[in-house]
């Protein structure tokens, strides 16, 4: 127990001790120790597979129509996406976020990016993170990258955003005490109770949970698996969950696009 | 938002069985749960699922809270004539949905 | 470890008794499982669940096993949402038409799980959805025939909590 929070403390100060610096960091490298990136669906029953792979047994499907037709100009007044954004143009879009934006001074994800050109472009009020009609538009968009390698940018100025998820990542918390790495690099592959703990990479979602009975976002499941470890839950679009995903992504690099996934 | 997907195979001959599949959005809802206040959420499931084609009602179905949420369906049905296959339902709290594709029969 | 011999326990008796008791009390819990692996796609009458709707519904009438073909994963992934086929071969010439197919959960607050009416006899009996299941346990489904005979089948399924609770 002494030793255990010793080392808490210890990774708390080298975590703190990178907070306040820019560019350089001195946090521990992180480095995957799996011989090959594997999908969640490598880690649960073959009916999951099935269940994603089939576009009519897929719930998230359903979601993913929903968001096509918000994206041809459902619910609202401004232009719809589609006057701007010819059919199928999106393809590529989810496999690059999260990203750096220029204008936001900040690294975003799909959401983020959906609702800047809700703002800007349709001068629409933003669609509420974790709402069903983002969660749809998310799913549309994304579903069109599927199959296609995921690759993120994490230099440059996406640099510092980048170490703070990798040092958040590697780092102990909530009332288990357990960091990310704990499970989903360590124990990969082996059980938690009935269940098979797979790498942790977010190349399923927006994905249909069955433990949800719905679709729902990256952030969604970050915030459970903080649950998960008894930790404070950040809300959905929090810059901290968003910062996390872009590290995820660059952790999952190369691995294909699944969205919409099912997972349990 | 009544939202479903219903797909059948692209051509089937006359007096073949085919496929249909149908996807439901809906929250089938048990009526054992409690919201965030603790108030009980009423059942809501969807008692009534028809399915007619050419004139005549091919399945009905009832599907109680045993039922996973956004319910898939998969059935046979014998091709007749072409024509539009439907699959209405209407849940516990009277609310109605529908979905329809084309048949195309050869022959 | 002081030095003084240990008094040496009568283990020989003592571990036969309490491995007797072990093992009925083993065999009480394991028996259902047990029951069940018998039931799976062997003709006969396996030990079908005391499931009162069910029971309400059957009126008397005899189950007939090895047509009908439940099929439901051994171990769900999550109980919201569990595959589920039913199919029952029908020879050709046999005129055995079937009218209704009805699922029931052994454990479920709500034991009809769902019911399918064919007002026109289908082509194949072949239909797919998924269950929801409240827990490991066993599934009926039981369907009848124009002459109003049932033919059934029973699965189990084991069905855990999810590793990590989820809150959100």
């Amino acid at each position: 127990m002494r030793l255990h929070r010793q080392r808490a403390i210890a990774s708390l100060a080298l975590v703190l001790a990178t907070g306040g610096v820019s560019g350089e960091s001195i946090a521990p490298t992180y480095r995957h120790d799996w011989s090959e990136a594997r999908s969640g669906l490598a880690y649960a029953g073959g009916s999951l597979a099935a269940m994603q792979s089939d576009d009519v047994a897929n719930p998230g499907m359903l979601w993913v129509d929903r968001g096509s037709e918000l994206w041809r100009g459902a619910a609202v007044s401004a232009p719809a996406c589609a006057g701007c954004h010819a059919e199928g143009s999106m393809r590529g879009v989810a496999a690059r976020l999260p990203a750096w934006s220029a204008p936001a001074g900040r690294v975003v994800d799909l959401e983020d990016r959906i609702n800047a050109c809700r703002v800007v472009r349709q001068r629409e009020a933003p669609l509420p993170r974790g709402g069903d009609d983002l969660l749809a538009l998310s799913a549309f968009v994304a579903s069109q990258s599927r199959g296609l390698p995921l690759h993120v940018e994490v230099g440059g100025p996406a640099r510092p955003a980048f170490e703070r998820a990798q040092a958040f990542y590697v780092t102990r918390r909530g009332q288990l005490d357990l960091s990310c790495a704990n499970c989903h690099d360590a124990l990969a592959g082996r059980r938690l109770g009935s269940e098979t703990i797979s790498q942790g990479h977010p190349t399923a979602f927006p994905a249909y949970r069955l433990e949800w009975q719905g679709l729902g976002s990256l952030h969604r499941r970050l915030r459970a698996c903080l649950y998960g470890v008894r930790a404070a839950l950040p809300d959905e679009g929090a810059q901290l969950l968003t910062e996390l995903e872009l590290f995820l992504a660059w952790r999952a690099d190369g691995l294909p696009v699944e969205a919409p996934g099912v997972r349990r | 938002m009544a939202f479903a997907r219903i797909v059948v195979p692209p051509a089937v001959a006359r007096g073949e069985a085919f496929e249909v599949r149908v996807s439901i959005r809906h929250p089938m809802e048990t009526g054992f749960r409690v919201d965030d206040r603790g108030n009980g959420i009423p059942r809501n499931t969807l008692r009534e699922v028809v399915a007619r084609y050419a004139g005549v009602e091919v399945l009905r179905a009832s599907l109680g809270s045993g039922i996973a949420a956004n319910p898939y369906l998969r059935f046979f049905v014998t091709a007749q004539d072409s024509g539009p296959l439907t699959v209405e339902w209407v849940d516990d709290a009277g609310k109605r949905g529908t979905a329809t594709t084309d048949v195309k029969v050869d022959g | 470890m002081n030095g003084a011999p240990r008094k040496r326990v009568r283990a020989g008796r003592v571990r036969r008794g309490r491995r007797r008791w072990l093992e009925a009390a083993g065999a009480l819990v394991l028996a259902p499982v047990f029951g069940l692996a018998s039931a799976q796609g062997v003709p006969g009458s396996p030990d079908v669940p005391g499931i009162r709707a069910l029971e309400e519904y059957r009126a008397g009438r005899a189950l007939r096993f090895g047509r009908l073909k439940l099929t439901v994963p051994r171990i769900a992934d999550n109980g919201n949402a569990v595959p589920m086929r039913i199919t029952m071969p029908i020879p050709a010439g046999t005129g055995a038409t079937v009218r209704v197919i009805r699922l029931y959960s052994e454990t479920n607050p709500v034991a009809l799980m769902a019911q399918f009416e064919f007002v026109v006899p289908p082509p194949r009996v072949e239909i797919e959805s998924r269950i929801r299941l409240a827990g490991t346990q066993r599934v009926v489904a039981i369907a009848e025939l124009a002459d109003g005979s049932l033919e059934a089948d029973l699965t189990s399924v084991i069905v855990t909590l999810a590793a990590c609770l989820d809150g959100t």
